[in-house]
């Protein structure tokens, strides 16, 4: 069993974001980075199938030189090797990533049975990525997996709908994007970060990519409100607050 | 012409495909819609109320059910054949997945979460947009280099309007499919345990708890008090990862986006994914023992103090209320 998981770098933005003087990025010079919340469940899908099937969990990003760093987090929690495909640091729409990764996937000797997204990246949410890869490569893809199991060569899978369930079945090789709450990921150890520091990332510089989706600047979203009226403190405001429910109708 | 994709399960109507639909009226050009599904057909009075003239049909013997690589053939049929200026569906998990099998048939660009379209005016202009990043944090400007523009709307920025139109004239075809286009569908479900109650995406009144609850036992005071109102009960990621609440609860950019009359948020400190999950309710009340929590900023009331305390004078003091109405 081959596993490739696609990763991006984000930014880990708290409550505020602040945007940089040009309004091109969020400034990070004091925020840390990581990756999307669900690519970790990702990784530990990708772990989980190579320790209970053997072979292989390839990494690959597009992104900064820096994203060898969150490349050698992961790693640490147990894949075998990374590729970064090397950028200036300029976002990429979502075309120029999906064609890249298709190019860096099909130079690849390595046949990968399953590729896995996240379901979505914390930062630019195109919810298309990983559709184009399918198309490109041609294999089934299921989407917003919660749930999964492979057998015989075909791979189970689970997406949460409102009302329950729906189960959705392909055959290998296969595409999945995953959501949160697939697993529950890991943490690195410390002899999986010692581990991790001497395995092979294969680093690519690519060229500079024309986009289609081009983006000009962007804005801070206003809050709703300047602040929620404060009807009081502790039980006492609990007569204040019935009033409301009345009035907007509630009861 | 605008071409809507309205997405239903099984002939049941997705509501966010009412704010596409209304969006693309906006754009000032006719609007037509496209469900992908035999079943899809029942909906053609209330996709000619919303202002659609025509509703194509895409009917096959495969297409019983969720499709998503097949609704992207059949969408490429149908733009082919009728040149649309734009193709716009709900900013859903679904709607984005089936526009995204389109720009990748027509190896085109897609704006997923838009709030704002300007379509381009001339041949070798761009179309410009508004979206939305960062669960809702952030707007980006872009341009969009294609002739068609494929667009999702983000859920809830755009009030479904009724264009009091008649009922949409249906227009059957069939679209070109491959086998591995009906490949990847939906082959069973499992109604799960929604227990006969209002689920989250439908309900009027949601009661939130987060980490202020405390624990699974804690949520019985939320509960009450969701039953109470016919409400539904919502959490925040942390109660689902700590295994408090089933995931089908959790509201946030990784759960569902819900848009009730009334959310209350108890316990919650309103990270930003959860934020944009609930922040187009109508009326937000918080709970909150910490006045400095973010959630503040996007409530129209709020009560500092324990939810342990409050919820259920709060449970109570509805029960007197409605008792002295009904006297």
């Amino acid at each position: 069993m081959d596993v490739l998981v696609c990763l991006k770098r984000v930014p880990l933005a708290g409550g505020t974001l602040i945007l940089t003087p040009d309004s091109k990025d969020i400034e990070t010079k004091h925020l840390g980075f990581g990756i999307s919340p669900h690519e970790e469940n990702a990784v530990e899908a990708g772990v989980q199938l190579v320790e209970q099937m053997g072979g292989t969990l390839t990494l690959l990003t597009l992104g900064p030189p820096d994203a060898e760093e969150q490349l050698r987090t992961q790693l640490a929690i147990g894949a075998t090797r990374a590729i970064l495909l090397e950028t200036d640091g300029q976002e990429w729409d979502p075309q120029g990533t999906a064609a890249a990764l298709v190019d860096a996937i099909n130079a690849e000797e390595t046949k990968f049975d399953l590729i896995i997204f996240g379901a979505e990246s914390a930062d630019s949410a195109g919810y298309q990525i990983h559709v184009r890869v399918a198309h490109a490569l041609n294999r089934p893809i299921i989407t917003n997996v919660k749930a999964m199991k492979i057998e015989n060569g075909t791979l189970s899978c689970d997406r949460v709908v409102s009302a329950g369930r729906e189960h959705y079945e392909a055959p290998l090789p296969a595409i999945i994007t995953v959501r949160d709450g697939l697993n529950i990921p890991r943490y690195p150890s410390v002899p999986g970060r010692m581990q991790a520091r001497k395995k092979p990332i294969d680093m690519k510089k690519m060229q500079a990519h024309v986009p289609k989706l081009e983006k000009l600047y962007l804005t801070v979203a206003p809050s709703k409100s300047t602040g929620a009226e404060i009807l009081g403190k502790g039980v006492e405001a609990v007569p204040a607050l019935v009033e409301i429910l009345k009035k907007i109708g509630t009861i | 012409m605008i071409l809507v994709l309205i997405d239903h399960d099984r002939g049941e109507l997705d509501q966010l495909s009412l704010q596409a639909l209304t969006a693309a009226r906006k754009l000032g050009q006719e609007v037509e819609a496209i469900v992908v599904g035999k079943d899809g057909a029942s909906l053609a009075t209330i996709v000619g109320q919303y202002g659609a003239k025509i509703l194509h049909v895409a009917a096959h013997a495969d297409l019983t059910d969720y499709t998503p690589m097949a609704s992207g053939r059949a969408l490429k049929d149908l733009v082919e054949k009728l040149k649309p200026a734009a193709v716009l569906a709900a900013g859903s998990p679904r709607g984005n997945e089936q526009l995204a099998h389109l720009a990748a048939f027509l190896d085109l660009p897609m704006a997923a979460e838009c709030f704002e379209i300007s379509l381009s005016s001339s041949a070798d202009s761009p179309h410009k947009v508004s979206r939305s990043r960062w669960a809702g944090n952030l707007i980006e400007d872009a341009h969009v280099y294609s002739q068609l523009l494929i667009a999702t709307i983000v859920a809830f920025s755009t009030e479904p309007e009724s264009a009091a139109g008649p009922a949409a004239s249906i227009v059957e075809f069939a679209p070109s499919l491959t086998p591995s286009d009906t490949q990847v569908r939906v082959m069973s479900r499992d109604a799960g345990d929604t227990g006969g109650g209002v689920t989250l995406a439908d309900a009027k009144v949601i009661i939130a708890g987060g980490r202020g609850v405390g624990g699974s036992a804690g949520f019985a005071k939320i509960e009450e008090l969701a039953n109470l109102l016919g409400g539904a009960v919502g959490c925040s990621r942390v109660v689902t990862s700590s295994g408090w609440r089933p995931h089908k609860e959790q509201v946030g950019q990784t759960g569902t986006k819900v848009a009730p009359d009334l959310y209350l948020a108890a316990g919650i400190s309103g990270a930003m994914q959860h934020i944009a999950g609930m922040k187009n309710s109508k009326t937000i009340i918080v709970v909150n023992t910490d006045p400095e929590a973010p959630i503040f900023k996007y409530a129209d009331y709020a009560i500092i103090g324990d939810l342990h305390q409050i919820l259920p004078a709060l449970t109570a003091a509805i029960r007197e209320a409605t008792r002295e109405a009904k006297a």
